[in-house]
Parts: C-alpha cells; sequence; structure tokens
C-alpha cells in the first residue's frame, strides 16, 4: 500500500529570499514546522469556514529590497507614524521625533541582541503561517513604554502594500509598562497593490494597571490576502481594547487571543466587517481568563452583500478558580444579499462556578417594514437600507474613541459602499 | 385631490377592496369608519404603496397622477403621507437625522434647495411644539423605547416637518388615553388648511370629538356603503356596526 505524503507549507511555490530578522534558532524551528506541516484545510477546526487554497497557490515573492514610496499615508498629523512597505521599514515615511518615556523603532534598526530575545512567545507547532511570519519576517516596530508614562499622540502602524504578488511578515512587539498608557492605529493599506499576502503577528504586553488601545482599520484592495495575528498578555488591573474594522481585502483573517493574567482587568474587544463582492473575513477571537475578577466585553458586527462570506468564532475561557468574571460576547449580522453568508459560532468553555457569562448570535435581513416605514416618509430605498444599516454597524463605530480612525472609516463607507452617515 | 375609483384590491388572492369610490377635495376632512376586517387599513396600505397588496382595478388619482404608478417614496414626495397604526421602531437610526434626509429628499425631488442646518432644527422646534414632543425625543432613535402616545406624537410631528398636502391617519387614535388624543387631535388640527387635506380612518367616533370631518363613510366589506355628515358616526357610535352588517350583508 502507497501512502500519499500530504503536501507541506515548505513546499510551497513562493520566493522566499531575503534578510531575515528573528533569532536563527526559532527560525529554524520554524522551518521545521513548515517541513511537515501541511496548509490548513477546511477539515482543520481552526480553519473549517475559510480555505487559504488562494493563498498557497498565489505567487507570492518577499521583497528583498526596500521600496519607496512618497506621500503622506497617516490619518492624522498629531500621530506618530511608523510605515512598512511591502514588510520594510520605510524610514523616510516614518516619525523621527516622539515623547519621552517612549522607546520606539523598527526590529531592523535596532541591536542584534535586543532583537534575539523576542518572538519566542508565538506558538509555532501545527501554525502554518505564525511560522512563515517567524521565519521570514523582514521587519516589524518595536514599542516599549516606560512605567508610568502617558503617551499622549497616538501611535500609528501603517502596513502598505504595493506592487503585485508581495509577501509581508510583520512582526510588532507592543510593551507598555506598569501605570503607563498608550493607544495604537494598525491600519493595512494598498498603494498600487493588488494580489498581495500581508502576513502580521503583534505580540502585545500589558502591564499592571497599564490601559493600551488598538484600533486595526483593513482597507487594502479587494485583492489582497491579510492574516492578521494579536497575542495579548494582561497583567493585572489593566485595560485592553481592541477594535478591529474590516472594510476590504479578499481574505482577511483576524486571529486575537487574549490571555488576562492577572485580577481585575478589563478588556474590551468590538469588530465591524462590511464585505461585499467575493469578500471574505474571518474573526477568531479567544479571551482565557485565567484568574477572578474580571471583566471582557465582546461586539461584533457584520454586514454582508454580494457573495461575501463572514466567520465569527469567539471563544471565552474561564478557567478554573477564576470565579466573578463577567464575560460578555455578541455577533449580530445583517445579510444583504440571498448570496451572502455568515458562520457564526460563539463558545464558552467554563470551569469556575461563580461567574456571569452570556454569548449571543443574531442574524437577519433588514427589518422591511421598517424600510416601508422610511420610504412612506420619502426616502428613497437605498437610503433608507443605508441609513439602517448604518446605524447597526455604527454601534461598534462609535466604541471608536480616536476621531481621525472613526473618519477614515466613514469615509470609506461613502466611497465604496455608498453610505453617509451622520 | 384624490380620487379613488372602483378600487379592487387583494392579498394573498384574498379580495380585500371591493370596488371602492371616495373623492377627496382640499380643506376637506374625511372620516372612514367601519367594523374590523372591513378594508380599513387595507385602503391605508394601498394608498401608502404596500407592495404586499395587489391591485386588480380601478384607478387612483392624486393631483392628476396616476398614484398607482408610484413608488411608495415618490408618493410621500408628492405629498401624501400616512400615519401608521403601528408605528415602527428603528434602533440607532436618529428621528431627526432621518427627518432632514427625507426632507431633503421631498426638495431634490421637487427641484428645490436642501435646507440648512440652522433652518432644519428651528423646524423641528417649531413642529415639536404642536405635538409637544420633548425635543430630546425628537433626537432619539425612531420610535425606539417610546410610549404608545409617544409613538403616534411622532407621527404627527413627522406629519408636521413633511406638511404633506394629504394625511392618512390609520386608527391614531388607537391604544391613546384621552390626554394623549387631546394632543394628537390638537397637533392634526393645527395642520389644518384650506390647501391641505386629511382622511382619518377610525373604528371610535371618540377621536371625531377632536379632529371633526367633514365627511363620514362607513367601510364595510371592501366598499363604502354610506356617506354622510359629521352626525353619521355619532348614529354608529349608539347603534354599533351591526345594523350597517344586516342592511348590506349579501
Amino acid at each position: 500500500m502507497q501512502t500519499i505524503e500530504k503536501e507541506s507549507a515548505a513546499s510551497v511555490n513562493w520566493q522566499l529570499k531575503g534578510t531575515f530578522l528573528l533569532n536563527p534558532e526559532l527560525r529554524q524551528k520554524a522551518l521545521e514546522v513548515l517541513e511537515h506541516t501541511p496548509f490548513p484545510t477546511t477539515k482543520t477546526e481552526a480553519w473549517k469556514y475559510t480555505r487559504v487554497a488562494k493563498i498557497k497557490n498565489s505567487n507570492l515573492a518577499i521583497q528583498e529590497n526596500p521600496v519607496t514610496l512618497t506621500g503622506n499615508f497617516g490619518l492624522s498629523t498629531e500621530s506618530i507614524q511608523y510605515v512598512f512597505i511591502n514588510g520594510h521599514f520605510s524610514e523616510t515615511l516614518s516619525s523621527k521625533t516622539y515623547p519621552d518615556g517612549l522607546k520606539i523603532g523598527a526590529l531592523s534598526q535596532m541591536d542584534d541582541a535586543e532583537v534575539r530575545v523576542m518572538g519566542g512567545n508565538v506558538l509555532l507547532d501545527g501554525e502554518v503561517f505564525s511560522s512563515i511570519n517567524t521565519a521570514y519576517a523582514t521587519d516589524g516596530l518595536y514599542v516599549h513604554v516606560s512605567a508610568k508614562m502617558q503617551i499622549e499622540p497616538v501611535i500609528e502602524i501603517i502596513q502598505i502594500n504595493t506592487d503585485q504578488h508581495m509577501l509581508s511578515n510583520l512582526r510588532h512587539v507592543l510593551v507598555a509598562e506598569a501605570f503607563s498608557e498608550v493607544k495604537f492605529v494598525q491600519r493595512s493599506i494598498s498603494v498600487n497593490g493588488s494580489d498581495n499576502f500581508t502576513n502580521v503577528i503583534s505580540e502585545i504586553h500589558i502591564g499592571k494597571n497599564a490601559k493600551l488601545t488598538m484600533d486595526k482599520l483593513q482597507e487594502e484592495n479587494e485583492t489582497c490576502f491579510q492574516i492578521s495575528t494579536e497575542l495579548v498578555n494582561q497583567h493585572q488591573d489593566s485595560n485592553f481594547t481592541i477594535n478591529t474594522v474590516t472594510l476590504n481585502g479578499l481574505l482577511v483573517r483576524n486571529n486575537l487571543t487574549i490571555e488576562v493574567d492577572g485580577q481585575n482587568c478589563e478588556t474590551h474587544l468590538n469588530g465591524a466587517y462590511i464585505l461585499n463582492g467575493n469578500q471574505h473575513v474571518d474573526n477568531h477571537t479567544v479571551v482565557d481568563h485565567k484568574v477572578a475578577n474580571c471583566e471582557s466585553n465582546e461586539l461584533y458586527k457584520g454586514v454582508i452583500d454580494g457573495k461575501a462570506t463572514a466567520v465569527f468564532n469567539g471563544k471565552v475561557y474561564v478557567r478554573k478558580d477564576a470565579q466573578k468574571i463577567n464575560a460578555f460576547q455578541s455577533n449580530a449580522n445583517v445579510l444583504l444579499s440571498d448570496d451572502a453568508t455568515i458562520n457564526s459560532k460563539p463558545e464558552l468553555e467554563i470551569y469556575a462556578d461563580d461567574v456571569k457569562c452570556s454569548h449571543g448570535s443574531t442574524t437577519g435581513q433588514l427589518d422591511e417594514e421598517a424600510v416601508f416605514y422610511l420610504r412612506a416618509r420619502g426616502l428613497s430605498e437605498a437610503s433608507a437600507r443605508q441609513l439602517m444599516v448604518g446605524a447597526f454597524i455604527e454601534d461598534v463605530i462609535q466604541k471608536i474613541e480616536n476621531e481621525a480612525v472613526t473618519d477614515r472609516i466613514h469615509e470609506i463607507l461613502k466611497e465604496r459602499f455608498n453610505w453617509v452617515i451622520e | 385631490m384624490l380620487k379613488i375609483k372602483n378600487l379592487h384590491a387583494s392579498i394573498d388572492g384574498k379580495e380585500i377592496l371591493k370596488g371602492l369610490n371616495l373623492e377627496v377635495n382640499p380643506g376637506e376632512v374625511h372620516a372612514i369608519m367601519g367594523p374590523n376586517g372591513a378594508g380599513k387599513s387595507t385602503l391605508a396600505s394601498v394608498l401608502a404603496g404596500r407592495e404586499e397588496y395587489e391591485i386588480t382595478e380601478g384607478t387612483v388619482d392624486f393631483e392628476g397622477a396616476d398614484l398607482l404608478e408610484m413608488a411608495t417614496e415618490d408618493r410621500a414626495r408628492e405629498g401624501l403621507f400616512l400615519a401608521f397604526q403601528y408605528p415602527v421602531e428603528i434602533p440607532g437610526v436618529s428621528n431627526v437625522n432621518f427627518l432632514r434626509t427625507a426632507l431633503n429628499e421631498i426638495r431634490e425631488y421637487r427641484g428645490e434647495p436642501a435646507i440648512s442646518a440652522k433652518d432644519f432644527m428651528a423646524l423641528v422646534k417649531e413642529k415639536s411644539a404642536i405635538v409637544e414632543l420633548d425635543a430630546k425625543l425628537a433626537s432619539r432613535s425612531v420610535n425606539e423605547g417610546f410610549s404608545g402616545g409617544e409613538k403616534k406624537r411622532n407621527e404627527i410631528f413627522q406629519m408636521a416637518m413633511l406638511d404633506p398636502k394629504l394625511a392618512i391617519l390609520d386608527e391614531t387614535d388607537s391604544g391613546l388615553d384621552i390626554d394623549a388624543l387631546r394632543i394628537v387631535a390638537n397637533g392634526v388640527n393645527k395642520l389644518k388648511s384650506d390647501k391641505n387635506a386629511t382622511i382619518v380612518i377610525t373604528h371610535y367616533q371618540r377621536l371625531l370629538d377632536y379632529i371633526v370631518p367633514d365627511f363620514v363613510h362607513v367601510l364595510y366589506n371592501g366598499q363604502i356603503v354610506k356617506s354622510g355628515p359629521k352626525e353619521l358616526a355619532l348614529e354608529l357610535e349608539e347603534k354599533g356596526y351591526d345594523w350597517i352588517k344586516a342592511e348590506f350583508a349579501h
């Protein structure tokens, strides 16, 4: 009898030459994983509704030497901006000055010794995309906020893809020490770019009583792929908010894992996805309550049109002895066409007995009676529908405090979906 | 203003309106009364353009145009207003924002310039006072969490904002206590002019003590079987609908 070897991820037909950043031993481990791990298929539980064959079969190449672009790609002139183009730091487009208490810079600009200690927290076994990232990361941002420092300007991480069939592996490490406060925007855009793949991992450490906010805005070209992974570790009394807004991209997968390691933490996860055409957006979230007396809130909302598909899989773990946890999770979807699909799976796994947890998922169409009501007052059918979906999604958008981000979201909604939200 | 001739309408193959005739002129208030199931709400729905009804026969002329050929929003833009029996709650959509959009789309349709934010807010203030609607309520989500009375007051507030030629009030009195009824009726009366007209659809005579009709019509079995002056409403209140049923039963 003949056994057919499953095609390993290492046999993929990509051009993977370049200079890579992370610790050689770690890279070696990642390469080994790729040697014996195939790409996930829909038989892999975590990828049940998301096919990655399109990524696998693309003729992707790593950008060996940095390319330059001209322009201003930030959302706000007040912010500290770090720009990466096709996986490489763009010094010319990035900020030169930053406030006290902040150590910030591209990994490629740092001492080898400093970079060498990074990246070891990411699970590689069985994880093709994390292994690709670990083996082939060309750059990323390192941020260290000193204890008790409140960083006023927002730090914008701008991930640009340009040209065609480019593979960017970015690895960010963001550390907020005890009692500090910092706000990020991570924005992915295409500048004359198509068919590109951005594979990004952010390791985020939030110290005791620190507060970190991350607004993720995904607006790459509708032919691009993105897999974006956040690994977050929260210490006691800390506060973490992440807002993930996906407005474009052919295939977008967000993997968000938050380990709540200290008591009295607050965790907020908000997500909005507005899909059209053949888009596929998959949000996988894990909130792991390891200790007692914490609160987490999760609200994801989606509007799905055309032949687009969205996936929501939200998992909340409450470990044994993690008592007095308040965990709420909600996913709501509006399907605007007969060919739109949502696969929603909220999950709770609770091993403690004194907790308050709830989850819910709703999927529906627009209330036709409400559409008629608005039309009977003189609104066109298009305006009526737009007003209603706008209100539905605005519930999430209004949780974003950074006005430069919400302004940009409204701009895209107007440009791409022809919505005007008051 | 409105000429309904031999109107037949059915839903799911069941005929509800069976040859209805009605003519409404500017400055007039018409009351349409009738027992449950007579077709009162169907008439309101058909005039507003609900698509689930099929018109099998007849014509409706509104200001010289074929009303039945128009989309719901165009009927509103031409000056028709339906106050809903059950106003819909629309979470997240603010009352004033949607009204500004509505008003501006109506103005655009009529080739008029958009209303300025300042003028709009002045209009909201003026018109919400007509039905004693709290300005806060006016800016909240459409009908969300409103009491029954507040919803009906909100309907009349919207009517005041849109200033229609013909308003159809579908069971606007249902579920209202006497104070709310008086406020709503006063609002309607204040909006009355010799250029506009009102059709009041109601099961009970009570509302007609406040909104005094020029004509009362009895709708029964899909047709208007009796018309008369306002006194007819009192007669119906006194005798009930049984004598109508007895007289016109087939």
